[in-house]
């Protein structure tokens, strides 16, 4: 019998469970490596400028010091000498070439790096660092810079668009504009980042790092190093949380590296709770406008949307801020305009629904708004406004149920109780409001291997260069070569996280399941397929198709005597094992073929307190149409923390700078507040659960970017049901209300 | 006006220290000694240790260390007990939360010499043998996770929380769990598991 937990859209809990609730699961610092030696970071105290001079010599002398590395004195790094940092392995290379040159570009950027032997000694050791510089006039002002904003060079698809007429909204005869701000929000992962970097010899390097793809952190320090590919060796089998922040290699780790080089032992840097601000990246401030138009009966006419982007001054980071405008709802006349702000800061990192997050702000809002205009439910609203197929490509959708999403989240939440008359609702001394948003985001899927290798006592091992930063991939892809072989999860184990694996692409843009999890299915059928024709006459010429596949069996439904286990399979053929590698993708006519995308709709209801303005989050409903769902425990976990994490966006997260000294003030967790337990209500998670026919052979869709895309305009709809106040720069502090 | 005291003793020590050790440098290698600029420093370094006793999940450890060393630090890289996690190093998420004498303590906020003749417990002290502990079993049954890497300090500090007295309602969970943040968002299958783990009234 199988085991229904275990099989695609089962409960099964997480494989790393034991190990994750032991303290047995080893993150990269935990590596017990002889000669171990610690890194610390000294940042630069100027903004912009050049190091004049910097003075390592007490430092060197501290005790248990071995190396002070500087700019002044690092090794070489061979791509930086040809200045190709900026460009290695497609932006996800260091970018910013620390310790190559005096240059400063940033507040906080690391300019030495101290090695001793122990920790506390290095920490020491890194506060008698002084430099002094030539210091330039900075900019790290978004309102400030807006007319300094660029085209992107790098990206194709946010060039300016229009479709129908340009600023139809102007005409029409509901219409309305609104500027809707962003702050800095950091990823703050639990995990600190670092790495733990060692040579093998002169031109063999092994890391053990956080990132979210062992085969992209390979590439780039091969690259950056001028090495071959496979004289990299990196590891990465647990990682404390990420949500984009581990999507590059930083400028840390190849200096890291340099270190290892330098003093000719492994070095472990693990960099601080207040460097997580300043130089590992972050999702970008952004000021965005919308210009929105409909009919009197709420047939939108025309949409506008603008949107400026925080960026760093050595590099070009986009993300798709303005593509959910294009076609999310029917909508004639469309025009977008992206531009990059350079400023002197660190480069800007995808964080969870990259790009989408930020412009599900502004366009949710603008729609929120446009229903208040129309005096119209904004549900309603929606429906009137729905695209029957992708308005922008004119292409039908792989599969689309948010309107089935909208009616769940609706009778969930209790919609029915809303007034659609802003502050016009009190509950225990407090306002109610309720609010909705929608949410989405492509359904990619990327090439991917994997292999299958059955082994001859019938345990199944599974590999591929997955990583798991916490959804539950690896309990994920345990279920599916599970259904497709047939074997009890026990007895399945997948290997991921180490760069010497079978190829796959980073985990990113939700895509993992729908990439590895495909190359698993695939590979596992063509496994299965083999071990039915060396079945020699065990199934009686069973026809294949009515073959069935349970408890480690090949049988005929049939007939009973007709029944193998893959285990007798190896053994009558004397195989030790058998083994399949297979890549898996989609075809590239199918993409042309459908528009591919996730949906997710938020529901939620909050109380204000009139006099204070706090903002309680009473209750909320995370709905996902991602296709199938492979494992309905894990997925429900990463729905609710995408919608905790957007309570944190709407609410509480916002990452200041003082302008005068160009320096993050509240980089800690003490004032730069994350949700905490207290601030969570209980999330109901509802999946529409429907097969996509063409994304990939499970009929997945991804889930990690809609679970946040979407919350945070909910939570300011709701908060403007409440009160009848439009917060439209996030996040939505008492101060804004009272 | 005791902890003045400590510090007017400590501070003799360390220059009896220096003064010794220096004296005992200048007979080896007095060239060198009195050209490097930091020799003081240098040569007080090795003597900076100071003895502890400590019992960690029913070991007892008789350890030197620094006194600017955290229990933290001394845990994950002296001992090896790297189950409980660095997140902040300040105190202002829990992901370190330990067991001091059975009750939950930042470890990243208490210096290792401060706990001398203390019983430590940590997330890799709380199961028998192959049984978890209730608290473990429920963090799985409930997936009050998803990296992983604040779970050990949840977990304690859930166990605290319960033993404290202060699991009697969700919401109280939800209060006096605070100090442990969860950046993947598990906070309401944390209370959840907690709440099965009070109910179930074994003890913790």
């Amino acid at each position: 019998m199988k085991n229904k937990d275990e099989m695609i859209g089962g409960r099964m809990s997480r494989v790393d469970a034991v190990l994750k609730v032991t303290g047995g699961a080893t993150y990269f610092a935990e590596y017990e490596v002889p000669n171990l030696v610690y890194g610390v970071l000294v940042p630069s105290t100027i903004t912009k400028g050049r190091i004049k001079n910097i003075d390592t010599k007490k430092a060197e002398n501290a005790p248990g010091v071995l190396a002070v590395l500087t700019h002044l004195n690092a090794p070489k790094v061979p791509a930086y000498e040809a200045k190709e940092a900026s460009k290695t392995s497609s932006g996800r290379g260091p970018g910013l070439m620390a310790f190559h040159n005096a240059d400063v570009h940033f507040n906080g950027q690391p300019i030495a790096l101290v090695v001793a032997d122990t920790f506390e000694r290095a920490t020491y050791a890194a506060s008698l660092v002084k430099a002094d510089y030539q210091e330039e006039k900075h900019q790290t002002e978004l309102k400030a810079n807006l007319a300094k904003g660029n085209v992107p060079s790098t990206n194709k698809s946010l060039q300016d668009y229009q479709r129908g007429e340009k600023d139809a909204y102007k005409t029409a005869p509901v219409n309305l504009e609104e500027e809707y701000v962003l702050p800095t929000e950091v990823h703050n992962p639990m995990e600190l980042h670092g790495i733990l970097a060692q040579w093998d010899g002169p031109d063999r390097i092994t890391v053990y790092a956080k990132t979210q793809g062992v085969k992209m952190t390979q590439q780039v320090i091969a690259d950056t190093f001028k090495l071959p590919k496979e004289n990299v060796q990196v590891h990465s089998q647990f990682v404390g949380g990420a949500f984009g922040m581990s999507l590059r290699v930083w400028p840390h780790e190849i200096a890291t590296i340099l270190a290892a080089k330098k003093v000719n032992r492994p070095v472990k840097l693990v960099i601080t709770r207040n460097e997580m601000f300043t130089i590992a990246g972050y999702r970008p401030h952004t000021h965005q406008k919308v210009g929105i138009g409909a009919t009197k009966e709420g047939k939108i006419l025309g949409i506008s949307h603008w949107a400026h982007v925080q960026n760093s001054n050595y590099e070009e980071f986009t993300e798709a801020t303005v593509a959910m405008t294009k076609f999310m709802y029917q909508i004639p006349n469309v025009n977008t305009t992206y531009r990059v702000v350079p400023l002197d800061i660190c480069s800007p990192v995808p964080m969870r629904g990259p790009g989408e997050a930020t412009g599900a702000f502004a366009l949710e809002s603008a729609i929120d708004e446009l229903s208040y205009a129309l005096n119209m439910d904004p549900i309603e609203l929606r429906l009137l406004n729905y695209p029957e197929k992708d308005p922008e490509r004119d292409l039908p959708w792989s599969s689309n149920y948010v309107r089935d999403a909208y009616q769940m989240g609706a009778d969930k939440i209790g919609w029915s109780s809303r007034s659609n008359t802003p502050k016009s609702k009190m509950e225990d001394g407090m306002w109610v409001g309720y609010g909705m948003a929608t949410g989405t985001f492509g359904a990619h899927r990327r090439p991917a291997t994997a292999r299958a290798c059955m082994n001859g006592d019938g345990t199944l091992l599974v590999q591929s260069a997955a990583s798991d930063i916490g959804p539950g991939t690896g309990t994920a892809i345990v279920q599916i070569a599970a259904e497709v072989m047939g074997i009890p999860a026990a007895k399945i184990r997948f290997d991921l996280g180490e760069s010497n694996l079978p190829d796959a692409p980073i985990q990113g843009g939700s895509a993992t399941v729908a990439s590895v999890g495909s190359a698993v299915h695939d590979a596992c059928l063509e496994l299965r397929q083999k071990l039915v024709e060396l079945s020699g006459n065990a199934l009686k010429n069973a026809k294949v198709e009515t073959l069935v596949y349970e408890d480690g069996k090949i049988s005929s439904p049939k007939d009973r005597s007709a029944s193998i286990s893959y285990a007798e399979v190896l053994k009558r053929n004397n195989l030790p094992k058998l083994e399949v590698t297979k890549e898996s993708k989609l075809e590239e006519e199918q993409q042309k073929k459908f528009a591919m995308y996730s949906f997710s709709v938020h529901f939620v209801k909050v109380h204000v307190h009139p006099a204070t303005g706090v903002v309680k989050v009473k209750h909320a409903v995370a709905l996902a149409d991602a296709g199938t769902i492979v494992n309905r425990k894990t997925a429900s976990s990463q729905m609710m923390g995408g919608a905790v994490g957007g309570i944190g966006m709407a609410l509480t997260e916002e990452a200041i700078i003082d302008h005068r000294f160009g320096r993050y003030v509240n980089n800690n967790f003490a004032d730069y507040h994350v949700p905490v337990n207290a601030d969570v209500p209980d999330i109901d998670v509802l999946f529409v659960d429907k097969k996509d026919p063409y994304t990939n052979p499970m009929g997945s869709k991804g889930l990690g970017e809609i679970a946040i895309i979407g919350m945070a305009p909910a939570i300011a709809n709701a908060v403007y049901n409440a009160t009848g106040k439009r917060v439209r720069e996030l996040p939505i502090t008492p101060d804004k209300l009272i | 006006m005791k902890t003045s005291k400590k510090k007017v003793k400590n501070e003799a020590r360390r220059d009896f220290l220096k003064q010794s050790s220096v004296l005992s440098a200048l007979v080896l290698s007095p060239g060198q000694a009195v050209k490097d600029p930091d020799w003081d420093e240098k040569v007080a370094a090795p003597f900076e240790k100071v003895a502890l006793k400590l019992e960690v999940n029913g070991v007892k450890h008789t350890l030197q260390v620094e006194p600017r060393t955290t229990l933290l630090d001394l845990l994950r890289e002296q001992l090896h007990l790297t189950g409980t996690k660095k997140g902040c190093d300040f105190g202002q998420c829990g992901a370190c939360t330990v067991h001091s004498n059975g009750e939950r303590i930042n470890s990243c906020l208490t210096l290792a010499l401060t706990e001398d003749g203390r019983k430590i417990t940590t997330i890799e002290g709380i199961a028998k043998g192959d049984d978890l502990h209730p608290m473990q079993e429920a963090f799985i049954k409930h997936d009050g996770f998803q990296c992983g890497y604040c779970t050990p300090g949840q977990i304690m500090s859930g166990i605290a929380c319960i033993r404290e007295g202060h699991a009697d309602t969700e919401d109280e969970i939800r209060e006096y769990m605070s100090g442990n943040i969860c950046r993947c968002g598990a906070y309401p299958t944390i209370v959840d598991a907690i709440m099965e783990v009070k109910k179930g009234g074994q003890t913790v």
